[in-house]
């Protein structure tokens, strides 16, 4: 009995060491993030404030006149324009997905399979290989340097229907047909009886979605030349670039992109880990 | 065309069509870019381009950078892929025990670095990783390891991203391998114990078989992440030092957005493109010849 207890114990113990040193980097990132500046590379490093100051935020985020001209490090307008990109993002790839996933698993048309089998085909091609190119369209249709060119390849969401549609054979067909006997149109059916029973599926794909966008790189990387609409990552990639040896402010940079990712993963993680795993199981 | 049918293309055309606009097609064109010498020039006239063949593909093969970044993929996931699946399933294993208590909070605290920027946390772990005044290696010094220099020694820039990349994506197979290990059968488990099977013996002969399957296809979708490294070099390393953290992507995207070389870049990706399909193919076959099991 005690030789359990000491297991217990110990397993316990365990899990808890490893979850501090993985969320290490984090906390410490917030505390480096309140330091006073120049104090994260001092010698020795220290590991907590000495005071909690708020100056490093205030250098990242306020506006102020430097030699007669305004300065700021353009993060509060990344901050705006990675709201309205994911935002826009997950909006609009919902509308267009979760129709077409449950078109896929429940309506009729001719030629659905086929069309189906080259969705899924085309999940093994990776999106890098349109990128070249379709920079070299958007800058044709003057699209880049826009919130639709950050935007647009988003919608492209194959895994988004095929995900939906997943969910959406689970629902009976009888309901469905009883709908259509009471005289219900196909949009009625969808909107009163669908969109319901598949509400739980869709806030997981809203927060893959939303999260996916905000914490992309490469592809706004790409077709943001203008700084005034960089997103967070790539507003944060160009400061760390040039103000590498300020650690205080880089993390106060680090703090302002992932804090807002935290606040909404945190109480929404049931409907992520659910999703992540029926992905993985089904698909 | 029946009401149905009507409805349904009303629901699948919006979203097939953008498929088709920012995916099917530049991903077609990319196959033509690829056979073009398409450099700054051209885009500045479009008669500037003309038609090379393969000759980008031959190029790249006498390209000692291509060689080099293919390398440097090729070490990112050799070493990568085991270190990742491995403390996902050392995480996995310590969740599962039966006498853990508050699961849930342990589990969302080690998931949350999955769902984190790359960017902002490789700007934590590129101080984390500093030579004077990093956490890493004041903990190193604690135990009397000198200090190393993590992202400015070529033979140690790799081994110093791999650290990041572990612990930013261990969570995802973490929580896969989770799901695996509680459905490996409690009575053969049970039957084992009775038969005085030690903890090892237990894990080697029951658990381990049950959930290989999980294991082989994560580690063949994980080669797939390492392949597509990117913004972790971009950010912490900028592909040094001494090109050691070059990567296949990082150098398109330098080939192509840097030097304008697009026809030479949209070569590069369709390489990555057929080592994806190679993986995709092993994947298949795996996951096929463990149904039949």
């Amino acid at each position: 009995m005690t030789r359990r207890r000491w297991r217990a114990i110990a397993a316990n113990a365990a899990v808890a060491a490893a979850t501090l040193l993985t969320a290490a980097p984090l906390v410490w990132m917030v505390l480096v993030s309140f330091m006073p500046r120049g104090e994260s590379s001092r010698f020795p490093p220290r590991l907590w404030p000495s005071r909690w100051s708020w100056e490093n935020y205030h250098e990242l985020l306020a506006r102020r006149l430097i030699d007669g001209a305004w300065f700021d490090y353009r993060i509060v307008p990344a901050l705006w324009n990675s709201l309205a990109v994911a935002g826009l993002s997950t909006l609009l790839g919902l509308l267009l997905t979760v129709p077409a996933g449950y078109a896929f698993a429940k309506l009729r048309f001719r030629g659905r399979e086929r069309l189906l089998q080259l969705l899924v085909g085309a999940l093994v091609v990776p999106g890098q290989v349109a990128m070249l190119p379709l920079f070299l369209i958007f800058k044709e249709l003057g699209l880049v340097n826009s919130y639709a060119g950050v935007i647009l390849p988003s919608l492209a969401g194959i895994f988004a229907i095929l995900f939906v549609r997943q969910a959406a054979l689970s629902i009976p067909d009888e309901m469905l047909d009883a709908a259509r006997l009471d005289g219900a149109s196909e949009r009625r059916i969808f909107a009163q009886i669908v969109l319901p029973l598949l509400a739980p599926i869709t806030v997981t794909l809203a927060l893959f979605m939303f999260l996916g966008s905000w914490n992309d790189f490469l592809w706004p990387l790409i077709v943001l030349a203008d700084q005034h609409l960089y997103t967070l990552p790539v507003a944060v990639a160009a400061i760390s670039r040039e103000h590498a040896a300020d650690g205080e402010l880089m993390m106060a940079a680090a703090v302002v992109t992932t804090l807002p990712v935290l606040i909404l993963f945190v109480p929404l993680q049931r409907y992520y880990i659910s999703g992540l795993l029926g992905g993985s199981i089904k698909g | 065309m029946t009401r149905q049918e009507r409805t349904a293309w009303g629901f699948v055309l919006p979203v097939l069509a953008i498929i088709l606009f920012v995916f099917a097609l530049p991903t077609l064109l990319a196959l033509a870019l690829s056979v073009t010498d398409y450099s700054i020039y051209a885009l500045a006239d479009w008669g500037a381009l003309r038609f090379v063949g393969l000759g980008n593909f031959t190029g790249l093969l006498t390209t000692p950078l291509f060689w080099r970044a293919l390398g440097n993929t090729a070490l990112f996931a050799l070493l990568g892929v085991p270190m990742a699946i491995g403390t996902s399933l050392a995480a996995a294993l310590l969740l599962h025990d039966a006498s853990v208590r508050w699961k849930p909070l342990w589990r969302v605290l080690l998931f949350a670095p999955y769902v984190t920027s790359v960017v902002a946390t490789a700007v934590v772990w590129r101080f984390l990783l500093n030579t004077r005044f990093g956490l890493l290696n004041r903990a190193l010094g604690w135990i009397g390891v000198p200090p190393v220099d993590w992202l400015g020694d070529p033979h140690a820039s790799i081994p110093a991203i791999l650290l990041f990349v572990t612990w930013k994506i261990f969570g995802y197979n973490m929580i896969v391998f989770t799901a695996a290990l509680s459905a490996v059968p409690h009575d053969l488990m049970e039957a084992a114990r009775l038969d005085g099977a030690s903890r090892w013996t237990r894990f080697r002969h029951v658990t381990l078989p049950a959930i290989g399957p999980t294991l082989l296809l994560a580690a063949v979708m994980s080669v797939a992440g390492f392949l597509q490294i990117f913004a972790e070099p971009y950010v912490m390393t900028l592909g040094g030092p001494a090109q050691s953290t070059t990567t296949v992507l990082y150098f398109m995207f330098d080939e192509g957005f840097k030097w304008w070389n697009l026809g030479q870049a949209s070569a590069v990706a369709f390489i990555l493109f057929l080592m994806i399909l190679a993986l995709t193919f092993a994947q298949a076959r795996i996951g096929r010849r463990y149904e039949w099991l």
